[in-house]
């Protein structure tokens, strides 16, 4: 994973506030590989079809090639899907600024590199009113500092856990590292298993696995 | 222990903390980790990390999200959802994992094929593919949702690095009015405190309404804990939840039953306990509530008017109840009853039990559904049971279609969709844009308020249909 130390570029001011990962990413998109380009499905109703909303804020030129967005109160809340993430990663977007965000979708950005860094909700209307004001200015974040700065040099602190400030700036790949504590996860184990007052029956015994699934030939849909 | 001012979740926490780093996140042991078909790019990655699954029998994986509800003789339509299935049955039946796959008599939704099952139990620790993993705290479970690098991370490692949790005690205090159900309870909780009311925060559910609920209703509550931002729910385990366990096939048997009882009325929040923050809601202020907007939170009573925007607290919250309403085609001071809906789907893991189904047949009883109307069992399990009594007589008899288990019209992935523009009276948990189908418009609402709606092709109060009857 790619270290986050200190980036710089084009903000999107995405005032909503309760913005749901069912519109980020649609249900229909997210039986994908990870190889699949998710930008292509990020907000995909709100931008196609006929629905859509007509200058769809990420749709203007002004903000192609942006790294930031400036979102509003409990962003991207609801579904656990990942694919969210990888949604806004793929169009390149590395920072999320706001008030707060869907909990399971923090600790999704933070697995994949990218920071939900946040502030209090006077910090995202500053800044979207600054955004607003010459749309597609630059803003710079740094982690270490847990900074936002403008182009116009005024700057904003930002919060973030201990833990995962540490985990976006190394760039760590979470399983390697965890593996080195097996010891003590097999430690547990045994532990638990020691002290065990009471069992419970075997999955296999008690439910058993069955037969194969008799739709491995189905028809494709079209 | 009393004294201690330990809450349930300082006691769950503590038994699986297998260590701690400097920046103050636990290393948790995870005893069960719930997966599904959406699961599919964690086990793609394993293997592309030659990495094993380490604990395959604490693995749970059951097919819910994308199996269709109807004609399944003719298998799985969409290719996408087949490959990902036919995928991962063989990496079950290779790993050994506990798996409940699209065939198994006991097929449902993993949340409720868990809780029948008796593989959740009080004081195990639960990290689910799935935001709604949150249901299984309604057995006294500390149970998380998760996203898919902590799945991969769960199933390489067994464990879950959490950061320092808050907590939150929700208090419904006192007892329910007649035809309230536990879905008005967590609306109107959700609507309080706001859909990012509870972010970051462990919920425990408390209070005499609580401890009256069945199972079913205590499910339905944790499961929408989630929808007000909640990390985790849970409700102390009781008599109630141990006579629901008692006999369940991976509930502990015979002399280990005895054992594990008196453990678990030990698993309860100490009286000095302090919590960060308590919210109490008199159970008997909840009326029979329903949502009007894209959000849990837009819930008001049935016999209300829908809000105006301008009323907001915030010219954020009115520009964004504006655009809802605008979704949704209705306009401020309309009543709440006048609003006539297109379809109703009674289902879901938070309405899909034997109870649900109940309730819903038991108003579907006096009538004829005037829109279609379809009844997903949330499992096989439910399914028997409410054909042995007869339910799926009463829903035909009305006019309801009657189908086979599974997540359906929730999120739409196995093709049961509600058509752009079109209005659904739903059992589920979110009403969000396009959540049903690209845009689809969706009433939240308890099971009996459902069928309600199916009778009267508009939403109703289940009171007044309740008098007629
Ligand atoms: S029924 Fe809906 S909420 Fe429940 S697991 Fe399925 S998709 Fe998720």
């Amino acid at each position: 994973m790619e270290p986050f130390l200190r980036i710089e570029g084009i903000a999107v001011p995405f005032d909503r506030a309760n913005v749901d990962t069912d519109q980020i990413i649609p249900a229909r998109f997210i039986m994908k590989p990870r190889q699949f380009d998710y930008s292509k499905v990020l907000f995909h109703d709100l931008r196609n079809g006929p629905a859509a909303e007509p200058g769809f804020t990420l749709d203007r030129p002004e903000y192609r090639g942006a790294k930031i967005l400036v979102t509003a109160e409990n962003f991207a809340c609801g579904s656990a899907r990942e694919q969210a993430v990888y949604a806004l990663q793929d169009t390149g977007i590395r920072a999320l600024v706001g008030p707060s965000f869907g909990g399971i979708f923090y600790t999704n950005c933070i697995k994949n590199g990218i920071l939900p860094a946040i502030v209090d909700a006077t910090v995202v209307s500053a800044l979207c009113a600054a955004l607003l004001r010459s749309p597609g200015s630059v803003l710079a974040v740094d982690l270490p500092q847990q900074t936002i700065a403008t182009n116009d040099g005024k700057w904003f602190p930002f919060r973030i856990g201990e833990g995962d400030k540490a985990q976006l700036m190394g760039g760590w790949d979470d399983i390697t590292r965890t593996l080195e504590h097996e010891q003590a996860i097999l430690a547990h184990e045994r532990a638990t298993a020691a002290t065990a007052t009471w069992t419970r029956p075997s999955f296999d015994e008690a439910i058993g696995l069955r037969r194969p699934i008799p739709f491995a030939k189905a028809r494709d849909e079209r | 222990m009393p004294g201690t001012g330990l809450t349930i979740f300082d006691r769950i926490w503590a038994r699986h903390r297998i260590l701690e780093n400097v920046a103050g996140e636990a290393l948790l042991y995870v005893d069960q980790h719930f997966l599904n078909e959406t699961s599919f790019i964690c086990f793609q990655e394993l293997e592309r990390l030659g990495r094993t699954v380490r604990r395959p029998k604490q693995s749970f994986l059951a097919m819910d999200h994308t199996v269709p509800t109807h004609h399944r003789e003719a298998g799985i339509p969409n290719a996408e959802n087949r490959e990902a299935i036919e995928y991962l049955d063989r990496f079950a039946r290779k790993t050994g994992m506990a798996y409940i796959g699209v065939d198994d008599p006991r097929q449902g939704i993993g949340h409720i094929v868990a809780s029948e099952i008796g593989l959740t139990l009080p004081g195990i620790l639960i990290a689910g593919d799935d935001s709604h993993t949150t249901t299984n705290g309604a057995m006294g479970a500390l149970s998380l949702g998760i996203g898919l690098s902590e799945v991969t991370h769960v199933l390489a490692t067994q464990a879950l690095w959490q950061a320092p949790y808050r907590k939150l005690r929700v208090t419904f205090s006192g007892s329910m009015a007649l035809a309230v159900d536990a879905k008005d309870l967590v609306l109107e909780l959700i609507h309080r405190i706001g859909a990012a009311g509870a972010i970051g925060h462990f919920v425990e559910f408390a209070g005499a309404a609580v401890s009256a609920l069945s199972m079913a209703q205590r499910m339905t509550i944790c499961n929408m804990a989630v929808e007000a931002g909640a990390r985790a729910a849970i409700i102390a385990p009781d008599e109630t939840t141990f006579a629901y366990l008692k006999g369940r096939p991976l509930a502990p048997q015979g002399k280990d039953w005895d054992v594990a009882v008196t453990e678990w009325r030990a698993l309860r929040t100490d009286e000095e306990a302090v919590f960060d923050r308590e919210v109490e809601i008199p159970a008997s202020e909840v009326a029979p509530t329903v949502t009007w907007g894209t959000s849990p939170q837009d819930a008001i009573r049935v016999d209300g008017r829908i809000p105006d925007p301008k009323d907001a607290g915030s010219a954020q919250e009115s520009a964004r109840a504006e655009a809802a309403l605008h979704y949704m085609g209705l306009a401020p001071g309309m009543r709440v009853t006048d609003i006539a809906i297109d379809q109703v789907f009674i289902g879901s893991c938070t309405n899909g039990r034997l109870e649900d189904l109940r309730a819903a047949a038991a108003i579907a009883r006096n009538g004829r559904a005037v829109v279609p109307a379809i009844v997903v069992p949330g499992s096989q399990e439910v399914k028997r049971e409410a054909e042995s009594e007869g339910l799926h007589l009463v829903f035909r008899a009305a006019g309801f279609e009657w189908r086979e288990p599974g997540c359906s019209m929730c999120l739409g992935m196995n093709g049961d969709l509600v058509e752009g523009g079109k209005r659904c009276a739903s059992t589920t948990n979110r009403n969000f844009m396009g959540r049903q189908g690209k845009g689809a418009r969706t009433h939240l609402m308890g099971p009996a308020m459902a069928a309600a709606a199916a009778l009267t092709g508009r939403i109703s109060d289940v009171r007044t249909l309740l008098e007629r009857a």
